[in-house]
């Protein structure tokens, strides 16, 4: 898993079907990228809840947040409308796990996204990474934490 | 292991002994399903352990996945300010299936608050700044869904029926 101080490395993702998401665009600003093992799964749902909930902290922080999972921008965009989530959910789906792999939260055996949260600052560097146990939902607490650190 | 921030003070409802050993802090959202099933078993363990226990409820309302959530949570605060925050948090999950627009004045009537009062705190600036603090200290303190419950402090990462087993045999 990537700590901090490393390059955040560089992708491009589906954030919607017809839509790219680039790192390197977000310079300038802050990165939350809240890898999670899969859509729909209660803990998950639970948490990228609570995200959509804090959107307005983050804001305040000059901090975008991404959600990360292997599930297609198909099925990001069904979950996102069924939990009303207003944060892009990002397919790392082709090559599958790619992005994951970079970071070094990839789960081989299950074949998903292990549960990690990196904050990325303005100039792209990972200023936290957090790795939690697969069943548990770390909160937010550390992003805020992070975040603060930041200014 | 995150901890509770602020710790519990004078500006928490609270239920129960200020002298009781086992402090509990519930932060919850009057909406949520998991909230309302934990409410019966939370009178449960005060009922079993009386005087023991100590117990504190946070606003933490998820307003993005429940319509009402924020609303219900200043119309408990509101009757707080007519000293029922307690009767009015019961009366919420006793009616939490039924959940509604208009629901809020028929329970302050339903507990005899002074309806013109609960109608001007139901707006209060004041009251929304408190859910609000309420709901940041959640997040500092490491709050990852609702109900999430501190002991003594320490999150304890499971739910009522959990808290109730680990009450138990800590009791023996």
């Amino acid at each position: 898993m990537l700590k901090k101080g490393s390059i955040a490395p560089d992708f491009e993702l589906k954030a919607t079907p017809d839509q790219n998401i680039k790192l390197k665009d977000f310079l300038g600003k802050n990165v939350i990228l809240a890898f999670y093992p899969a859509d729909w799964s209660p803990v998950c749902s639970d948490q990228m809840a609570l995200y959509n909930e804090m959107l307005k902290y983050f804001t305040k922080h000059n901090a975008q947040i991404f959600g990360v999972s292997v599930d297609s921008s198909w099925c990001h965009l069904a979950f996102q409308q069924d939990r009303k989530l207003h944060f892009p959910l990002l397919a790392d789906f082709e090559p599958k796990g790619e992005i994951s792999k970079a970071y070094g939260v990839y789960d081989e055996e299950a074949g998903e996204s292990k549960r990690a949260l990196f904050v990325i600052d303005k100039e792209g560097k990972i200023a936290w990474s957090y790795l939690s146990p697969k069943g548990i939902n770390p909160g937010a607490d550390g992003i805020l934490d992070a975040l603060e650190e930041l200014k | 292991m995150s901890t509770l921030k602020p710790i519990v003070s004078k500006i928490d409802h609270i239920q129960g002994s200020d002298n009781a050993s086992i402090e509990i802090v519930e932060y919850g959202d009057y909406e949520c399903p998991a909230c309302g099933d934990a409410y019966p078993i939370l009178k449960e363990i005060e009922e079993t352990f009386g005087h023991q226990i100590k117990f504190v409820f946070r606003n933490f309302p998820l307003q993005k996945a429940h319509q009402f959530a924020f609303e219900a949570a200043v119309c408990a605060e509101a009757a707080g300010l007519q000293n029922k925050f307690w009767e009015m948090h019961d009366a919420l999950y006793e009616n939490q299936y039924r959940i509604a627009e208009g629901i809020f004045e028929e329970l302050a009537e339903s507990i005899d608050l002074d309806l013109e009062k609960f109608k001007l705190d139901m707006d209060s600036s004041a009251v929304k700044d408190k859910i609000e603090k309420d709901f940041e200290s959640g997040v500092r303190s490491g709050v990852n869904g609702t109900p999430s419950f501190y002991v003594n402090q320490a999150k304890f990462d499971g739910g009522v029926a959990d808290l109730y087993q680990m009450l138990k045999e800590s009791s023996e």
